[in-house]
């Protein structure tokens, strides 16, 4: 590995807040050095020079793309037609709470938000 | 024991002709899953009572001679990324150890419509995130050519059950090679079919804008069977395709004489194993001789879709996978005495590392500082890409490649180095970035008896094209029925 490693032990706790991930000290170490092998290999992307190169968020947006309008409604699959016509009903009560690790019938249950 | 083999078409004689029913069928197949899979571990769940009632639904039709549905009485088994109303679907995760979903995948209840019999769910990489089904939760596949090795990632169990006669299809779902791969590895069909041609409604997310579901199967035919059953626009998945789904069946028989292949030099580099190298070779040959005309063309950027690939699959799983907090469903830490702590309690007890590895990589890349050196940079690469198969396909019909520069690796030979787990989708990745159809057949056996694939990629839309040439490779070698006679 390179010694200008990008990502270090401070990077990684960072991060892994961010992710909502606690890792233990081993896990650390070694995510430091997976992520810097990992982002030496993907910095060969800056070879390539991109600046009048349009980015690319999926490839829906190829096709549907009706330029006459604006925004998002340029695209057919802007419109959420699942929800729009009422296609996707709620689920009943019962079977949304099914799943839950703790719930009382009528909300999911969860420790305290706020400590004092 | 030889595996049976069975195809769509073999099953629906059968049982029009009254010779075996539904029931009898799947019957067989849960012996053979229970004599086999102990050894294979291609399942994570049997779906027997839901089998059951099917099959008997499809013997009632028969026997009062009403027409059966398309695929009737056939067996088929889904990778649990997808969900399925009343059955378990764990994604390969711990996290979602004891879920069982409120509702079915599109993709699933339309083979279910059509008469299919879903015998279980089918083990993988943990959220489809491997090369090697070695990131399972629950337990490694082992690939039924060759015990000792992987059958692929990370639809292993998918292309293990078809491989091993345990499932005439299945589904599985590619995000980077996750079909073409180990379809290539245990050396059965395999088809990504265009971005947003299969509704993604019920798939497990793992990077929305990559994500396809698709078929697993013996033959091309079996295929295009099974993709003219789950294509097509569905309204609740916004991002499928309004777009006319062909008879994909009907057209496996005009003559690919004429057809353009395209062979391109980025995808017989370094790293190439020479036997694989060999098969893809004689495979071009047949197809040359089957009267298509071999073009050379030109992917220039392909040797930056690796590193493309893992900024934008990584930072939509980051985004993704955030919904595994503890709270509506999935593994809750009881240790945890604040709700911050409960999410980080959770998610670090029941996510294994390569998907920790990845939520920290696409959240990384997200971060403020980073996004516009990673991950705009990787969107705009991903547009050059693009433009790379465009430009080949104004030359030619088809591209044909390798699936994967080796055959199936050890168990255990690249768990340790991530980087060069991810190689082995070198060949793959391309075509999920780019959102074209791609399917890998068999093309031939290594010295050790272990399959190659054929990679064929084609125009968005145009997976009619992809298995006509498919089908075509397919009847003229035999590969398929050589490598089966085979293997033990």
């Amino acid at each position: 590995m390179s010694d200008t490693s990008k990502v270090t032990e401070q990077d990684v706790s960072y991060v892994s807040e961010l992710a909502n991930l606690e890792l233990t000290e081993q896990e650390r170490a070694r995510m430091v050095r997976d992520l810097n092998s990992i982002l030496d290999y993907i910095d060969r992307l800056n070879e390539l020079n991109t600046d009048s190169v349009p980015a690319m968020a999926q490839v829906s947006d190829r096709y549907g793309v009706d330029e006459s309008k604006q925004g998002s409604s340029r695209f057919a699959y802007a419109s959420r037609e699942d929800v729009k016509d009422g296609l996707r009903p709620s689920l009943p009560h019962e079977l949304a709470l099914q799943n839950a690790a703790d719930a009382d019938g009528a909300f999911f249950r969860v420790p305290k938000v706020i400590e004092k | 024991m030889i595996p049976t083999h069975d195809t769509i078409e073999s099953v629906n004689r059968q049982i029009a002709e009254g010779k075996t029913s539904a029931s009898a069928i799947a019957e067989s197949y849960f012996s053979t899953i229970d004599a086999k899979d102990g050894e294979i571990g291609a399942f994570l769940a049997l779906s027997k009572e839901r089998a059951v009632a099917k099959a008997a639904e499809i013997d009632q039709l028969a026997k009062a001679g009403k027409p059966l549905p398309p695929l009737a009485g056939i067996p088929v088994a889904i990778k649990d990324v997808m969900v399925t109303r009343g059955v378990r679907t764990t994604a390969g995760s711990r996290i979602l150890e004891n879920f069982v979903p409120p509702y079915d995948c599109t993709a699933v209840a339309r083979l279910e419509s059509a008469g299919a019999v879903i015998l279980g769910k089918l083990n993988c990489d943990e959220f489809a995130m491997g090369s090697s089904n070695e990131n399972s939760a629950y337990k490694p596949v082992k690939n039924p050519r060759d015990t000792s090795r992987v059958p692929g990632g990370s639809s292993g169990g998918a292309a293990a059950a078809v491989a091993a006669g345990m499932a005439v299809v299945t589904l599985g779902s590619d995000t980077g090679g996750s079909i073409r791969q180990p379809a290539s590895f245990c050396g059965v069909v395999g088809m990504m079919p265009t971005y947003g041609r299969v509704s993604r409604y019920g798939l497990i997310a793992f990077a929305s804008s990559l994500d396809h579901i698709g078929p697993l199967t013996n033959t091309v035919k079996d295929a295009a069977l099974v993709l003219r059953t789950i294509a097509g626009r569905d309204p609740m998945d916004t991002t499928s395709a309004d777009v006319p789904v062909p008879d994909y069946v009907a057209e496996l028989d005009i003559p690919v004489r004429g057809l353009k292949v395209g062979i391109a030099k980025e995808y017989f580099g370094e790293g190439l194993d020479i036997e694989v190298r060999q098969a893809v070779e004689r495979a071009v040959d047949e197809l040359r001789s089957l009267g298509c005309e071999i073009v050379e063309v030109s992917l220039p950027h392909t040797e930056y879709a690796i590193p493309t690939y893992y900024i934008i699959a990584t930072a939509e799983a980051s985004s993704n996978l955030a919904r595994y907090d503890g709270v509506r469903y999935g593994y809750r830490s009881r240790k945890a005495r604040s709700l911050s702590e409960m999410y980080r309690r959770s998610r670090d007890d029941a996510f294994g590392a390569e998907v920790k590895r990845r939520i920290m990589l696409g959240t990384y890349v997200l971060s403020a500082g980073y996004y516009d050196a990673y991950y705009l940079k990787a969107q705009k690469v991903r547009t050059l890409l693009t433009r790379d198969f465009d430009e080949a396909f104004k030359k030619v019909d088809v591209i044909a490649t390798p699936t994967s520069p080796t055959a199936a690796f050890r168990l255990g030979e690249k768990t340790d180095d991530p980087l060069a787990m991810y190689l082995a989708d070198i060949y793959t990745v391309t075509a999920d970035l780019a959102g074209i159809p791609g399917i890998s057949i068999p093309c031939g056996m290594t010295k050790e008896n272990l399959p190659i694939g054929l990679q064929l990629l084609g125009k968005h839309f145009d997976e009619a094209t992809v298995l006509r040439v498919a089908h075509a490779y397919e009847q003229a070698s035999g590969s398929r029925l050589q490598a089966s006679r085979s293997s033990a």
